[in-house]
C-alpha cells in the first residue's frame, strides 16, 4: 500500500518531501507537494520547505512509490518486541554501577 | 484508502457491539493520543476533518487576495518584501492543509473543483475588501491575531497529519500578526492622515475578526462533538474572550479605538465584558451576501483555468520524458 | 509586541515547538494554550553595504542595475495568487523576494551619493529619471511569456553578475557575488519551464514560441554599450561583452526545446537613456500611487 493522500486521478501526482535540515542529521519527512515530474518536484521542495533557511538537503519520493505495512495488521505486526527486554541495556541491573559497561 | 463504511453513532460511548477498531480509536481520543491516517476511523470524524481542513486550506488561498491587491502598491520596498513573502506564506499554508485533508482519501484537485463550483466554505472574513493600506495592518493585526488564536490549540489536534501542518504554520504565522501590528504602529505615529487611516481600518475589521471565532457557544451545534474528539480544543467562546483580553493592551499601545463603546473590564469574572456581535452580517456574509464573495472566487477560477494548458502540458512533457527513458532502457 | 516573554495567553508572540506531539505535553492546560516565544533566529543583513560611497557615475550605473531588478520584481508580484499551481504561486514569490533584495542593494547604494534613500528612488522619480531596460518592462503576459521574459533576463543577470563579482567596486562585487546565486536558480527555472511547455502539449508549445518572439526583440538592448560604460572600466560590466556568453547559455536549452532563436524585430531599445517602453508610466502609476499621496510619511 502506498502513502497516504496518492491518487492517480491528479494531474500532477503527490511526492513525499524529506530535507535533511543539517549536517550530521538523517533525512525528515517534512510534508508533501504535487509535482509534474522529479526534476520539478525537488525545485518545489526547495521553494516549499527550504525557504526560511530550513534545508541542507531534500529527498522526494512519488507519494505512490513508498510500500507501507500493513495498517489493518498493525496490533500482529509489532508485537514481537514486546517481552524481549534483553535487547535494552537497561534489563541488566547486575552490573549496574560497573564502570563503562 | 478504503474507510470501512460502518454507520457511526455520534457519541463515542464505550457501549457493547463496540468493534475492537473502534474501540481502539475510542482508547487513543481518550488517551489524548493521535489519530494516523490508516487508522480506523468513524466517518462521522473522517468528514469532520475533511470539511475542516479543507475549509481551512481554502481560506488560506482565498486569503491571499485581499493582501496580494496591495503588493503592487506597497509603499516602501520593504513593506513589498514583507508583504510578498506573507501572502507566499498563505500559499504554502493552503498547500500543508490541502495535503493534510488529502491524507483523508480526498485530492486536491477535487477540494479545489469544489472551491471553485462555489460548494464550498472559507473563512467569511476574506469576503471584506482591502481599500486602504491600513486594512494591511488590520489583517495583520486583528485577522491572523484571530487566526493564531485559533490555530495554536490546533497543532494538539487529534488527527496526526493537522496538528502536524498547524506545528508548520503555526511557526510561520508568527511574523505575520507582528508585521501587521508595525504596520499600524507606523500608522498611528505618522500624519492625520495616516493615523485616521489606521482609525478608521480597524473600525471595519475588528467586528469580523470577532466572528472568525464562529456563532456563539450555544448556537455551535458542531462544537462538542469536535471538543470530544480533541479535534478542537477551546470553545468558540472562549477562545474569542482570550483574544479580546490580548487585543485591549496591544489597542492601547497602538493608541487606537476598539469600535466597541460596551468594551470594559468585568473585575468579577476576570474577562472583557463585550458588546453584542452582529451575527445577522455575519450570516448574510456566510450565504454569499458580502461585499467581495463573488470577485473572490472569480479570481481564484480565473487563476484554475488560466493554468490549466501549463499544468497540462507540465503532466504531457512528463509522460514523453518517462516514455523515451523506458525506450532507452529497452533499447 | 509590548510583552513577548510572558507565559500567559495574553501575548500573541506565539510560536510552536518543533514536533508536534511533544506540543502536547509541554502544554500548559486551560489559560496558557501555546507557546509563546518567537523563534530565536540570527538575522544577515537585509542589504548588502559595502565600505564605498558610490561616485556619480558607480551610481548611475547602479541605477540601471536596480531599476532591471525592481520593475521585474513588480511585474512578478502580480502572479502571487494567480499562478498555474500553488507550487508555482510560491516558486515566483521566491523570484521576486530575490530581485526586490538586489533591488534595494542596488538602490540603497545609488542612492547615497545624492543622499536619496532606496524609497525616494522607487517611488518618487518619474518616468524619464527611470534607467530600466525595455525587456523587464514587458508584460507579463501568459505564463509562457512571463518564462520567456525570465529566461532572457535571467540568462542576462547570470552572465552579468559573474562578472560584476570581479568589479573593482567593492559594493558592487558584493551585491553581484550574493545575486549571481540566485539568479543561478531563477535560470534553471526559467529552462526547466522553457522545456516543459515548447515540448509539452501543442497548445503550450505554440504558447511558448509566440511567447519567445514576443519578448526577443528587447534582447539586443541588453548588449548596447552606452558612454557610462567607458568611464567605468574595470568597475562596470561592458553590455557588449556579454551577448556572446548570454546567447551561449540560452543556445542548449533552445535546442533541447526544439525551438529556432526567434528572427524578427529588434527594438530600439533606451531605456538606460529614459526612453522607455508604454509600460512602464502604468506600472510605476501603480507602484508610486501611494506613497505619492502621502508625500514625507515613513511607512
Amino acid at each position: 500500500m502506498s502513502a497516504p493522500g496518492a491518487s492517480e486521478k491528479e494531474v500532477w501526482p503527490l511526492w513525499e518531501v524529506f530535507v535533511r535540515s543539517s549536517r550530521g542529521i538523517s533525512h525528515t519527512h517534512v510534508g508533501s507537494l504535487h509535482a509534474p515530474d522529479a526534476t520539478l518536484a525537488v525545485r518545489n521542495a526547495r521553494d516549499l520547505y527550504t525557504r526560511r533557511n530550513e534545508g541542507v538537503s531534500i529527498w522526494v519520493v512519488p507519494a505512490e512509490a513508498i510500500t507501507t505495512s500493513d495498517p489493518d495488521a498493525k496490533g500482529a505486526f509489532f508485537e514481537s518486541p514486546a517481552g524481549k527486554n534483553y535487547r535494552h541495556a537497561s534489563y541488566y541491573s547486575k552490573s549496574e554501577g560497573v564502570k563503562h559497561l | 484508502m478504503t474507510i470501512p463504511p460502518v454507520p457511526y453513532d455520534i457519541a463515542p460511548s464505550p457501549a457493547a457491539g463496540v468493534s475492537p477498531e473502534e474501540q481502539q480509536f475510542n482508547d487513543l481520543i481518550a488517551a489524548d493520543s493521535r489519530i494516523e491516517p490508516r487508522d480506523w476511523m468513524p466517518e462521522a470524524y473522517r468528514k469532520t476533518l475533511v470539511r475542516q481542513i479543507s475549509q481551512h486550506a481554502h481560506s488560506e488561498i482565498i486569503g491571499m487576495q485581499p493582501e496580494g491587491n496591495w503588493i503592487t502598491r506597497a509603499p516602501s520596498l520593504k513593506r513589498k518584501a514583507i508583504l510578498l513573502a506573507k501572502v507566499q506564506d498563505e500559499a504554502g499554508h493552503g498547500l500543508y492543509l490541502y495535503s493534510a485533508a488529502q491524507t483523508l482519501g480526498i485530492t486536491r484537485d477535487e477540494m479545489t473543483d469544489a472551491l471553485i463550483a462555489g460548494k464550498a466554505r472559507y473563512s467569511s472574513i476574506f469576503n471584506y475588501p482591502s481599500p486602504t493600506w491600513a486594512d494591511m495592518g488590520s489583517i495583520g493585526w486583528l485577522v491572523d491575531g484571530a487566526a493564531i488564536c485559533n490555530q495554536v490549540p490546533l497543532c494538539r489536534a487529534s488527527y496526526g497529519p493537522y496538528g502536524r501542518a498547524m506545528v508548520r504554520i503555526c511557526k510561520e504565522e508568527s511574523f505575520h500578526q507582528r508585521q501587521g501590528f508595525e504596520i499600524l504602529l507606523e500608522l498611528m505615529n505618522g500624519t492625520d492622515e495616516q493615523r485616521a487611516m489606521a482609525q478608521e481600518s480597524v473600525n471595519r475589521w475588528y467586528w469580523p475578526a470577532l466572528q472568525m471565532f464562529g456563532p456563539p457557544d450555544d448556537d455551535s451545534p458542531n462544537s462538542a462533538q469536535s471538543m470530544k474528539w480533541n479535534i478542537k480544543r477551546f470553545s468558540n467562546d472562549e477562545l474569542r474572550q482570550r483574544f479580546v483580553g490580548m487585543l485591549v493592551p496591544q489597542a492601547e499601545v497602538l493608541g487606537v479605538t476598539l469600535p466597541d463603546p460596551d468594551l470594559r473590564w468585568n473585575e468579577e469574572k476576570g474577562v472583557y465584558d463585550m458588546g453584542e456581535i452582529d451575527w445577522t452580517e455575519f450570516h448574510e456574509v456566510l450565504q454569499g451576501r458580502g461585499p467581495a464573495n463573488a470577485r473572490r472566487l472569480q479570481r481564484r477560477r480565473d487563476a484554475h483555468e488560466n493554468g490549466r494548458w501549463v499544468r497540462e502540458a507540465a503532466a504531457a512533457y512528463a509522460r514523453k520524458q518517462a516514455a523515451k527513458l523506458t525506450e532507452t532502457a529497452v533499447a | 509586541m509590548s510583552t513577548p516573554s510572558r507565559t500567559d495567553a495574553g501575548t500573541n508572540a506565539t510560536s510552536a515547538p518543533d514536533r508536534g506531539h511533544d506540543h502536547g505535553e509541554n502544554e500548559g492546560h486551560g489559560e496558557g494554550h501555546g507557546h509563546v516565544e518567537v523563534d530565536g533566529v540570527e538575522l544577515s543583513a537585509e542589504l548588502v553595504e559595502g565600505p564605498s560611497v558610490a561616485s556619480h557615475d558607480v551610481a548611475e550605473y547602479a541605477l540601471w542595475l536596480g531599476d532591471d531588478s525592481l520593475v521585474l520584481a513588480q511585474q512578478l508580484g502580480w502572479w502571487i495568487s494567480r499562478a498555474p499551481e500553488l507550487e508555482e504561486d510560491i516558486a515566483l514569490g521566491n523570484i521576486a523576494l530575490d530581485l526586490i533584495g538586489h533591488a534595494r542593494s542596488l538602490l540603497h547604494y545609488s542612492g547615497a551619493e545624492s543622499n536619496r534613500t532606496e524609497d525616494d528612488l522607487a517611488y518618487w522619480r518619474t518616468e524619464p529619471s527611470w534607467r530600466s531596460a525595455h525587456l523587464f518592462e514587458q508584460p507579463n503576459g501568459d505564463f509562457a511569456h512571463t518564462i520567456a521574459r525570465q529566461f532572457i533576463a535571467a540568462n542576462y543577470l547570470f552572465e552579468l553578475y559573474s562578472r560584476l563579482a570581479g568589479s573593482a567596486d567593492a559594493t558592487l562585487a558584493a551585491i553581484a557575488a550574493k545575486a549571481v546565486k540566485e539568479v543561478d536558480y531563477h535560470r534553471d527555472h526559467a529552462a526547466q519551464w522553457v522545456l516543459r511547455l515548447a515540448l509539452g502539449t501543442e497548445e503550450s508549445r505554440a504558447r511558448m514560441i509566440t511567447g519567445l518572439s514576443d519578448l526577443w526583440p528587447f534582447l539586443d538592448e541588453l548588449f548596447v554599450d552606452e558612454p557610462l560604460i567607458d568611464r567605468l572600466e574595470g568597475v562596470a560590466v561592458r553590455p557588449s561583452t556579454l551577448r556572446g556568453p548570454v546567447e551561449d547559455a540560452m543556445a542548449p536549452v533552445l535546442r533541447e526545446a526544439e525551438l529556432d532563436e526567434p528572427r524578427g524585430f529588434i527594438s530600439s531599445g533606451g531605456g538606460r537613456r529614459g526612453d522607455h517602453s508604454e509600460n512602464l508610466g502604468p506600472l510605476l502609476a501603480e507602484m508610486q500611487v501611494l506613497a505619492r499621496a502621502h508625500p514625507g510619511a515613513s511607512w
